[in-house]
């Protein structure tokens, strides 16, 4: 879901630590160390990276700026090979069939089994295309604020993680406790509070 | 300090609490939201509630929509001891309107829709379209983070169980 769809869906992070150094070539950096790399032609099923907001199939950041007004604007690109189990399906038993004719025998061991199952990936993963999903992110690092444009699990997890290897950057999640221990009307005393409260009942 | 995931489930139930609160402050103290910024016509429920209820370990989830939906089963659930965990919101600014959900467990914005930006007809646009949503959206955050941080300071005080409880407790038997 884009920055710029009709209706969209955003996690909020904090961002821990600053960067030291020269702030926007340490940034452009980490990008393009980190940037998507084609896997239509690998026999991988999924890979990610950073890639452009402007331009997100053909990333570029030496040539193309991740800097709007005084944020950085950038996306996370999941690409993935979605292969349908029912063509796995039929790849596989028609290798086995054959295996089994060739070798004269009724059964094939776990392990032969767990080889013609990963070539036939491999072999299929070389022929189809992957999906790429894209999720944008503004970065305002002066108010060490950043903004993922999706809500997925799995897409936030991955941001974490991308995040952190390429930026030395710690990303914590806002969710009610973050929020709260967060939060800047909040005295030590109150925080302490925080770790023994428990549910309300608003009805006996 | 705990671990994230840990820290997530176990303090899931503040963000539900917001929301049964915040529907509590729309219906009693809307004076003090429309104080939270200068141009703020309107804030209301929108077309959406969801309320969960768990009697005897059973969870019961009950879901109100339509544009047209009144609000008196919702109550009836709070009432049987309920609480909302996902709410959909709508907010009116000079002639303008957003509309937005929360959900509690995560304080997650999903579904945001904000007023029309212009729209990009050549390359040298993007920016400031851009910054234009950026705006559009920072309103909604901002509202966000304010409300939740007034109810934080009240729920972590005695001021939750000796004032707010009792006043929550009548709205919703009223």
């Amino acid at each position: 879901m884009g920055l710029l769809s009709s209706s969209v869906s955003i996690t909020r992070y904090k961002v821990n630590g600053e960067i030291s150094g020269n702030l926007i070539s340490t940034i452009t950096e980490g990008l393009q160390k980190y940037s998507i790399t084609d896997i239509d032609h690998e026999p991988v099923e999924k890979t990610s990276g950073w890639t452009s907001f402007e331009n997100p199939y053909m990333p570029n950041f030496e040539k193309t700026s991740c800097i709007i007004g005084t944020y950085f604007v950038f996306s996370l690109r999941i690409d993935k090979k979605n292969i349908p189990a029912k063509i796995i399906k039929k790849f596989y038993i028609t290798e086995m069939t054959k295996k089994l004719a060739e070798s004269e025998r009724e059964h094939l061991s776990r392990n032969e089994k767990k080889t013609i199952k990963d070539n036939i990936i491999n072999f299929l993963s070389l022929r189809i295309p992957a999906a790429p999903n894209i999720y944008d992110i503004l970065w305002n690092y002066e108010n060490h604020s950043l903004w993922f444009f999706s809500n997925q699990k799995a897409a936030n997890e991955e941001l974490e993680t991308l995040f952190s290897k390429s930026f030395k950057l710690k990303l914590i999640r806002l969710f009610p406790y973050t929020m709260a221990d967060l939060s800047k009307q909040l005295r030590d005393k109150d925080r302490d509070r925080l770790t023994t409260i428990s549910p309300t009942k608003f009805m006996d | 300090m705990l671990d994230i995931s840990i820290l997530y489930n176990r303090y899931k139930f503040l963000g539900n609490e917001f929301l049964t609160w915040l529907w509590f402050m729309i219906d009693t103290d809307k004076k003090y939201i429309l104080s939270l910024q200068k141009d703020m016509l309107s804030f209301e429920i929108n077309n959406r509630i969801v309320l969960e209820n768990s009697l005897d370990n059973i969870i019961e989830n009950i879901t109100i929509k339509g544009d047209d939906a009144g609000l008196e089963e919702a109550k009836l659930s709070l009432q049987k001891g309920g609480v909302v965990t996902e709410c959909n919101f709508s907010l009116k600014a000079a002639e303008y309107e957003w509309k937005f959900n929360i959900k509690g467990e995560s304080l997650n914005i999903s579904s945001l829709k904000t007023p029309e930006t212009a729209k990009i007809e050549k390359k040298e646009d993007v920016d400031g379209i851009v910054l234009e949503k950026y705006y559009l959206y920072e309103k909604i955050i901002t509202l966000v983070e304010s409300l939740y941080d007034h109810f934080i300071q009240i729920r972590i005080t005695n001021k939750w169980d000796k004032e707010a409880v009792p006043m929550i407790k009548n709205w919703i038997q009223s």
